[in-house]
């Protein structure tokens, strides 16, 4: 399974994971070098010091988005004393957006577990330890005790650095087995099931184990007389210690969980909810909108024809939210400064693509899946795309750049009766639009005639640092233009 | 009970005075009393008073006194029924299997005189050759997981020296437990006067069955109406050569009469699945073939990714997806079992294993030959026999035979015992004039690992599929067994149970469970599909505590009904 090595996956900015949708799990498996060395001042300098110094690796929170800071360990697949292989999940990680198997590129024994289950660390925070031989166990634990008490603040850098920037992994420690002389060539090894996994467990090459079950099979006891396991004495010796799991959650996790609490006496029957690992993202975005300078620009729009447009559409599975983001894609490509993004305070992004988030509002939360090229696919493969996009957010599956790779929003209250609001502007975006509902509004024409028209008010913010009030104006024209006469959203 | 006494009227006749039915001798006496039996027969009442007014007519009828009617009413009330003029019997079911002993004690509830054709043992695929001796089985194989868990042991403050087991005695208690199930079968329709008759049933016309056994001559018997139960037989497919000792089916695995040290299961579905539970329990290893892509196909996929988590990683198993078994040798020779494996969509060759024992759980095949279907202008479809919802035969034009109904398995709805119970019940609930459609997604269906799996109504692609199609909305809830005080008592937390349900109105559409007694805990839920309860009732139920029934009911709490609310933002709508 674990076919891209992790290494392929070190992208720019922020993006430090290589995904891929296994085919036969329904669940995403992340595969990345969960694991750096602890010894030693920076992770991934160690990393390239080959294998001999440091013994126990640190399995620390992988940053499964750009947006993510900390995540929240859903369960451990593996416990400790476990033997882990590489290409094993070794725990589920729910981050702001998705639950995800998080799979580990070591060989080791999973030593001690550092964040329980249902806890959560930031990201790059060690979750756990991975010692390499039963000897390093010992170690690994004490290690785990010294660390859960000096446990590291929250971070609070935004990307945090590249922890797989440690690229070459260590060669793989050689096989344990007693390499058995005899090879009889091409034929064929039947080994049987728990035989293969023991060989597994014990890092034996089955290759060189010689069977001694019926029809020369290897037997699992092949296998444990390879590794040097006398027989009846299965690999539980390590338990007794294994059972004390130190369940003790880390105590800066859970002086943050009591902090708050603290803030303002509580309204008698009142319950505290906390936030999901969505939500907290989405309020930290939010707060983090405030050092952005926004401002405001709206403007009204005739819907009468893209009404009659999308009357026509429907049947073909095309949504209103579909159009909109379509022309606002078209009225972008036109005025290419509001797809900017400002990153550094000093300088304008220009987006080659034009892609649009749309808000979406799921159970307990707030996503904005992409429409990816908005500007040169049609309506009916956005449509696509669109159906596609929500199912995935529907079941927790949107791949990060599905869901952060939007370069301007489109944020739509009308269906709820609204006829104006103000969108926050997401971090890393140059504008938003919020549109309202269409609704019959007597109009006046320069004749004087009185006529009923269809109009939405769009209200944009945008970030005034790159996108200036003429800009705006001139984009909301060309907007109100196609859909005033929208013929070119079906070319 | 007033309904019984109702009843009872059409009984008139203690079992004994009641023969063998011939139908010159059966006419005259039963004439007064068919009058009252029409009663329950609402559907054919005017047809058949018509009738009796003509026997009246003819002065047949033995005028007995009201007074005396009841007291034999009494005597007779639990026993079969009178046919009707014309018939020998007001119902002729063929095969005795679980469908059609249901059916057959549901008539003789209803007043119907009933007969039931068995060509081998009474208790079908069921009690002898599936559900039944495989528990046993399986009771076996959680004992001996319990004593073998060192850990599990260890942690409840037990220590138990090193667990062994007698095969024969195993297989023994299997067979013994069938034997035991089978009698009780047989006694409970002897006791109610239903006609045990021995032989391969044919239909010969729509309201004419024949009997007999092979090489003696055969009886035919007059029917008002037919159900045919003659169920299934475990299906393999071509190229697997079974010889019963190394390569064989549940048929003779639930025999037990050896326990290979590696055996090859072909199919990962519930018989496969509780077969590698015993099998690895009693020291076999695994290894499972499946076709499709992932193991246990069948289950909701986030229940199926927990099963292979408890029930398959850990144990000595291992497994080929996405495999056909194309060639299966048995054992001979000095050599072992051969599996040919091909790649399901290339059919390219894939591998080869070489065990010590295959068995064959690839499903099952209706076992229709023989009926006699022709001479009702009935085609089978894949050998199942078509039926409406009310199970209603229909011919090789759709049209609907009258008289002639078929269940269980033979029709492929839903391939379990108790759905085929259930379904017979219907038959005879609707031809006694009470429409009656059975809710097929209201049938719990369960798997006896350990832990056990269970479910009932749609999974949750299906339910997605059907909210789409529909357009309502769906929501799951899922609670854990691991808070579940009596499971933790058990030190057997491990475990899901998952609800589907439509937020606009607390119906339940699904329920799935994983964990320790799920196959006890789903009838909570099977029952609120069958009887309509929604969820914002069914929270309010009150749930012993500590028991594992606080896992559903933890369930149906954590399930958000916005009854009148707006239901915004449920479901991803942009915004």
């Amino acid at each position: 399974m674990a076919a891209s090595p992790s290494t392929t996956s070190v992208a720019g900015a922020g993006s430090l994971l290589s995904f891929s949708s296994s085919l036969s799990s329904p669940s995403r498996r992340l595969l990345l070098p969960l694991v750096r060395r602890s010894s030693g001042g920076a992770g991934h300098r160690a990393a390239r010091i080959p294998a001999i110094s440091a013994k126990i690796r640190e399995i620390f929170m992988p940053a499964l988005s750009s947006t993510m800071t900390e995540g929240k360990i859903v369960s451990w697949v593996k416990t400790e004393g476990d033997r882990l292989s590489k290409g094993e999940s070794v725990v589920v990680v729910e981050s702001d957006k998705a639950d995800m198997d998080v799979e580990t590129f070591y060989d080791g024994i999973l030593a001690a577990i550092v964040v329980p289950a249902g806890e959560s660390a930031p990201v790059g925070a060690p979750i756990g330890l991975l010692a390499e031989t039963e000897d390093e166990v010992p170690l690994a634990k004490a290690q785990a005790q010294s660390q859960s008490q000096s446990q590291p603040a929250p971070v609070t850098q935004s990307p945090p650095s590249p922890p797989s920037a440690a690229a070459p992994s260590p060669p793989p420690p050689a096989p344990v087995a007693t390499p058995v002389a005899v090879s009889e060539g091409p034929r064929k090894i039947v080994a049987t099931p728990f035989a293969k996994k023991l060989a597994k467990q014990y890092k034996v090459d089955i290759g060189t184990v010689v069977g001694t079950g019926p029809y020369g099979r290897i037997t699992p006891s092949d296998i444990e007389a390879a590794a040097g396991i006398q027989p009846k004495m299965p690999a539980s010796s390590p338990s007794p210690a294994v059972t004390s799991v130190p369940q003790s959650p880390s105590p800066s996790a859970d002086a943050r969980a009591k902090a708050p609490a603290a803030a303002l006496p509580p309204i008698r029957g009142s319950t505290v909810v906390p936030f999901t690992t969505m939500q907290a993202a989405v309020s930290k975005n939010m707060v983090e909108s405030l050092s952005v300078p926004t401002f405001r620009v709206g403007y009204p729009v005739t819907t009468d024809a893209l009404d009659a447009l999308y009357e026509k559409v429907k049947p073909k599975g095309v949504t209103m939210t579909v159009l909109l983001a379509k022309a606002a894609a078209l009225a972008l490509a036109k005025h290419p400064v509001v797809n900017t993004s400002c990153k550094d305070g000093k300088s304008f992004t220009y987006n080659e693509s034009i892609n649009i988030a749309v808000a979406v509002a799921i159970d307990g939360g707030l996503i904005t899946p992409v429409l990816q090229d908005a500007d040169k696919l049609d309506i009916y493969l956005l449509s696509q795309r669109w159906k596609d996009l929500l199912n995935k957010s529907r079941a927790k599956q949107l791949q990060p750049n599905e869901y952060s790779s939007g370069t301007f929003t489109v944020s739509n209250l009308g269906m709820f009766g609204v006829d104006r609001f103000d969108a926050i502007l997401p971090p890393g975006q140059g504008a938003i639009m919020a549109v309202g509902a269409s609704k019959p509004t007597v109009v006046a024409d320069a004749d004087g005639f009185f006529s009923v028209k269809s109009k939405m008010l769009v209200n944009v913010t945008a970030d005034h640092r790159i996108i200036y009030g003429a800009d705006l104006a001139a984009f909301l024209q060309t907007f109100a233009k196609i859909v005033e006469d929208p013929e070119s959203l079906t070319q | 009970m007033p309904a019984s006494v109702s009843l009872s009227l059409s009984l008139p006749l203690s079992p004994a005075a009641s023969p063998r039915s011939d139908p010159s001798v059966a006419a005259s006496p039963f004439g007064a009393f068919r009058r009252f039996g029409l009663r329950f027969c609402g559907l054919r009442r005017e047809f058949l008073s018509l009738r009796s007014l003509t026997s009246e007519a003819t002065g047949r009828i033995s005028p007995y006194p009201a007074r005396g009617i009841s007291k034999k009413v009494l005597a007779a009330a639990k026993s079969n029924g009178s046919p009707t003029k014309g018939f020998d019997y007001d119902l002729v079911i063929i095969g005795a299997g679980v469908g059609g002993h249901g059916a057959a004690l549901h008539a003789v509830e209803k007043g119907l005189k009933t007969a039931i054709i068995e060509g081998d043992i009474v208790g079908g695929t069921c009690v002898n050759r599936g559900c039944v001796p495989s528990k046993a089985l399986l009771a076996v194989s959680g004992r001996m997981r319990e004593l073998q868990d060192e850990h599990h042991l260890k942690a409840l403050g037990l220590q138990v020296a090193s667990a062994g087991y007698d095969r024969q005695s195993v297989a023994d208690h299997a067979n013994n437990l069938a034997s035991k199930i089978r009698s009780n079968l047989t006694n409970s329709m002897k006791a109610l006067g239903v006609d045990i008759l021995t032989g391969v049933g044919t239909v010969v016309g729509s309201q004419r069955v024949k009997y007999g056994k092979v090489g003696f001559p055969d009886t035919e018997v007059t029917a008002r109406n037919i159900i045919i139960a003659t169920g299934s037989v475990p299906f393999v497919p071509n190229g697997i050569e079974v010889d019963g000792k190394t390569v064989f089916t549940s048929d003779h695995a639930l025999k037990l009469e050896w326990v290979p040290d590696w055996i090859a299961i072909v199919g990962s579905g519930y018989i496969g699945l509780e077969f590698s539970d015993v099998y690895t329990a009693l020291g076999s290893e695994v290894t499972f073939v499946e076709a499709l892509d992932q193991l246990m196909p069948g289950f909701d996929p986030e229940i199926g990714k927990l099963a292979q988590r408890i029930l398959i990683n850990p144990r000595k198993i291992d497994y080929h997806t996405s495999v056909f078994a194309k060639k299966i040798t048995p054992a001979k020779d000095g050599k072992p079992v051969r599996i040919e494996l091909i790649d399901a969509k290339t059919k390219e060759p894939k591998d080869t294993l070489e065990v010590d024992a295959a068995l064959i759980a690839t499903g099952r095949a209706p076992f229709t030959k023989g009926l006699g279907l022709e001479n009702i202008m009935v085609t089978t479809v894949r050998g199942f026999i078509p039926v409406d919802e009310h199970m209603q035969v229909m011919d090789a034009d759709g049209n609907l035979v009258p008289h002639i109904y078929c269940i269980g398995d033979a029709n492929g709805k839903l391939m379990l015992a108790h759905a085929a119970s259930a379904q017979g019940i219907s038959v005879v609930e609707q031809i006694c004039g009470n429409n009656n459609v059975l809710n097929h997604l209201s049938i719990p269906a369960a798997c006896f690992t350990h832990p056990e799996i269970s479910m009932v109504g749609l999974t949750e692609p299906q339910a997605r599929e059907k909210s789409e199609k529909d357009g309502f909305e769906i929501r799951v809830a899922k609670t854990s067994f691991k808070a579940n005080t009596k499971a933790l008592a058990e030190n057997e937390g491990e475990g899901l149970a998952k609800l589907i349900y439509r937020p606009d109105t607390g119906e339940i559409l699904g329920v799935h469970i994983l964990g320790l007694h799920a196959a006890d805990l789903i009838h909570e839920a099977s029952n609120a599909i069958a009887l309509g309860t929604r969820i914002q009732d069914i929270r309010f139920a009150v749930h012993a505590h500590p028991t594992l029934s606080e896992v559903l009911d933890e369930l149906f709490k954590s399930a958000k009904v916005n009854m009148g609310t707006s239901p915004s933002v449920s479901e991803p709508v942009a915004v």
